[in-house]
């Protein structure tokens, strides 16, 4: 009996361990300034698959990586419909697409993605990164994290990777709005100041 | 017969219940004594955070950056608990070091800090300006938390990583020798 409970102790702890190596092996180490980033086909909110090359018209993209559930997403929610509302008509719209996985964050599912863009407003697509391919690909590690992209002959490049602005507690506050001048230097032909930046932020779930 | 059975179990259940009451009042005093509102909470920018990440004596300092709001590091943080009081007598520091937001303070970390009984030192980091502070951390951290620095004045390692307690205790290991 003894044996039978060490055992059974030894099988687990080889069998979390195996599945946390497995967790550190993943990398894939993502994109970085001047890549060519992948388009997808993602299932967005209105039930419809979305993908970059449907927007025949866009000059470039910010796509944003976000979720319901972590706080400093939900804290940029605001600055996200702005930068969309600001960008959009200038050929730059912000694309938002959701990580995590779903069973590990259940208030992340589809429906609450619906019901968080209808109570907020959402004026972009919110897409749901179903078997979370695509993240891994740009090598996004948290939310939000966006990369801004530049629609060129090659492919979307990507141009500036990192956080919105610089201050995560009060859009009054802030002193540098990083996406914003990065979008403002791709539109007047200028060079992006600060092409990547860090930023606190969620990590992004996956099932262990 | 299986009337009996429940009887039973009532009559287990009900003195359990009895002599729980008691260890509940206990319990209750005890964390009476250490009421929220009694919690101060060691509150830094990062100027102020940095000489704990370079403190120069002969302790291990691990240093993990966590928040109320960060379920992976939720997860973890018993392990942290476990080392620090199992290597309470050897020359071991650990910190914790919270992101949570100020407005969540009063709310979320002081009863967190309660509830969860945590024994390691607490300190909080207010600072805005990641983007700066963050690669003073470790040039490789992008911002995604948890994180942790374990170091003492000959070596020092940052793993952008979740721990098994078996995984931490091992890499502390590697400072204790």
């Amino acid at each position: 009996m003894k044996y039978l409970k060490f055992i059974t102790i030894i099988a687990v702890i080889l069998f979390a361990s195996a599945f946390t190596i497995s967790n550190n092996v993943s990398g894939e180490k993502g994109y970085d300034i001047g890549d060519i980033a992948t388009d997808f086909k993602l299932k967005n909110i209105d039930g419809k698959m979305l993908s970059l090359a449907d927007y025949k018209d866009a000059k470039g993209f910010i796509v944003i990586f976000t979720c319901n559930t972590c706080p400093f997403a939900v804290g940029y929610e605001d600055r996200i419909i702005a930068l969309d509302k600001k960008y959009a008509i200038k050929g730059y719209p912000v694309i938002a697409i959701m990580p995590n996985n779903t069973d590990v964050m259940p208030g992340d599912r589809m429906d609450a993605m619906k019901a968080r863009a209808a109570s907020k407003g959402f004026t972009f697509p919110y897409l749901m990164d179903e078997g979370q391919k695509i993240y891994p690909q740009y090598g996004a590690t948290k939310t939000p994290h966006v990369y801004v992209l530049q629609k060129t002959n090659k492919g979307n490049i990507v141009k500036y990777i990192g956080a919105i602005d610089d201050n995560y507690k009060d859009a009054a506050l802030v002193n540098t709005k990083y996406v914003e001048n990065a979008v403002d230097a791709l539109l007047g032909g200028k060079e992006i100041k600060d092409t990547k930046t860090r930023a606190i932020g969620c990590t992004i779930k996956i099932k262990k | 017969m299986k009337y009996l059975i429940v009887c039973c179990l009532l009559v287990f259940v009900s003195c359990k219940n009895n002599k729980k009451v008691d260890e509940v009042f206990n319990e209750e005093v005890v964390v009476e004594k250490i009421n929220r509102d009694d919690i101060k909470l060691e509150i830094y920018d990062f100027n102020g955070l940095e000489k704990f990440l370079n403190q120069e004596d002969y302790n291990v300092h691990v240093v993990n950056f966590w928040a109320t709001w960060c379920k992976p590091c939720v997860k973890e943080l018993p392990h942290f608990e476990t080392l620090n009081e199992k290597y309470k007598d050897k020359d071991i520091e650990v910190l914790l070091v919270s992101l949570d937001f100020p407005k969540q303070y009063d709310k979320k970390l002081k009863p967190f800090i309660v509830e969860h009984n945590l024994k390691s030192r607490i300190l909080v980091l207010d600072d805005v300006d990641m983007n700066t502070w963050i690669p003073k951390v470790n040039k490789d951290w992008d911002g995604a938390i948890p994180v942790t620095l374990i170091y003492n004045s000959k070596k020092r390692q940052f793993y952008n990583q979740t721990f098994t307690y078996e995984e931490l205790e091992n890499e502390l290991k590697q400072f204790l020798n």
